[in-house]
């Protein structure tokens, strides 16, 4: 049975180099750890035969409109063998705005990298394809972004001629 | 009609060449679905036996822009759908017309946000707009035989000598026409 402990004592013991925080709340697990072993955390959570975390259902991000780690990355993963969900989290300086990409760990991750990118403007580094999800693409702003306003800047969308 | 049974071999009547083109006209309006949101699921609604959009001679859903007479833009017009509405718009051949059938596409609707068009007027001249998030279907109906009022009222040099809007051609990336094929 897969427990809390198992997964940080699992983790601490293969990266002993890393700083890992956990906070759980209503039964849920976050682990948090710096952006720079973000994949190497992901691919051996994957492909631990304990763990077995082989479906990531959602990348996504937070803005929190501060100075310091602006951006939080968060990864909700899926372990099908034990029907635990996780999530992990990573922080984003506003300055140095990107993260390793985790789409060559899940390929699902690739779509919803794109999506983090179009909404928030964070890059991802090694992605595949990073192109614009839903906005056209010579937009140029970030919608999601905490200074942008709700009803978009004014003339930044084109329409057709009357 | 039964008014072929009230001539015989050789009878006649007379009437004006505006009154029966107009009466062709809009007795077969044949409508463009542009279904782009939930409006559509009331669209559909509209061509089945209990609401039956064909007692007005409009059953006929064209899927192609070129046969048809009416737009039906239902639902929701983002800015980036909105090259797409008015490039179909633009391949049908005039005289046309267009039915804004609900709150989003009248209004944008309760999606006052930055994607999302307020109002397909800003783009497109609108004909009838419809209340309703969705409208009823009788509603459409009701949109429908206003549109058929409309175009009873037509005359044939309204349509008569009208400059044709000049297509550009697609290689010279308009963005207009052009811009959102990738």
């Amino acid at each position: 049975m897969i427990s809390k402990e198992l997964i940080l004592n699992k983790l601490k013991e293969k990266f002993p180099q890393i700083n890992f925080s956990d906070i759980e709340y209503k039964g849920e697990l976050t682990i948090q750890f710096d952006k720079q072993h973000v994949v190497e955390i992901c691919r051996f959570l994957k492909e631990d035969s304990e763990l077995q975390f082989l479906l990531c259902e959602d990348v996504t991000a937070i803005d929190w409109a501060r100075k310091k780690n602006r951006f939080t990355i968060v990864y909700h993963i899926f372990s099908l063998k034990h029907n635990f969900r996780l999530r992990l989290k990573a922080d984003v300086d506003e300055l140095d705005c990107r993260i390793d990409s985790v789409s060559s760990v899940w390929k699902t991750a690739n779509w919803e990298e794109r999506e983090v990118y179009d909404m928030f403007g964070i890059l991802f580094n090694n992605h595949p394809d990073l192109r614009r999800m839903y906005m056209p693409e010579e937009f140029e702003y970030y919608p999601l972004r905490k200074e942008f306003p709700l009803m978009g800047i004014p003339g930044s969308l084109s329409l057709p001629k009357k | 009609m039964g008014l072929e049974a009230k001539l015989n071999q050789d009878s006649f009547f007379t009437t004006k060449v505006d009154a029966l083109a107009a009466w062709a006209r809009k007795s077969a309006v044949w409508p463009m679905p542009m279904g782009i949101s939930c409006c559509a699921i009331e669209m559909m609604a509209v061509g089945d036996p209990r609401y039956d959009i064909a007692r007005f001679g409009s059953e006929v859903m064209r899927f192609t822009p070129r046969q048809s007479d009416c737009m039906i833009v239902a639902g929701t017009v983002t800015f980036k759908m909105a090259h797409v509405v008015k490039k179909i718009y633009d391949q049908m051949p005039d005289p046309k017309w267009v039915i804004a059938m609900g709150a989003c596409t009248s209004s944008g609707g309760m999606y006052r946000s930055y994607p999302v068009v307020q109002g397909i007027d800003q783009f497109l001249p609108v004909d009838i707009y419809l209340a309703g998030c969705p409208p009823r279907p009788d509603n459409l109906l009701n949109a429908l035989i206003q549109i058929q009022e409309k175009i009873g009222r037509t005359k044939v040099r309204d349509f008569q000598d009208k400059p044709l809007p000049e297509l550009k051609v697609l290689s010279q990336r308009d963005p207009d026409l052009a811009g959102h094929n990738n």
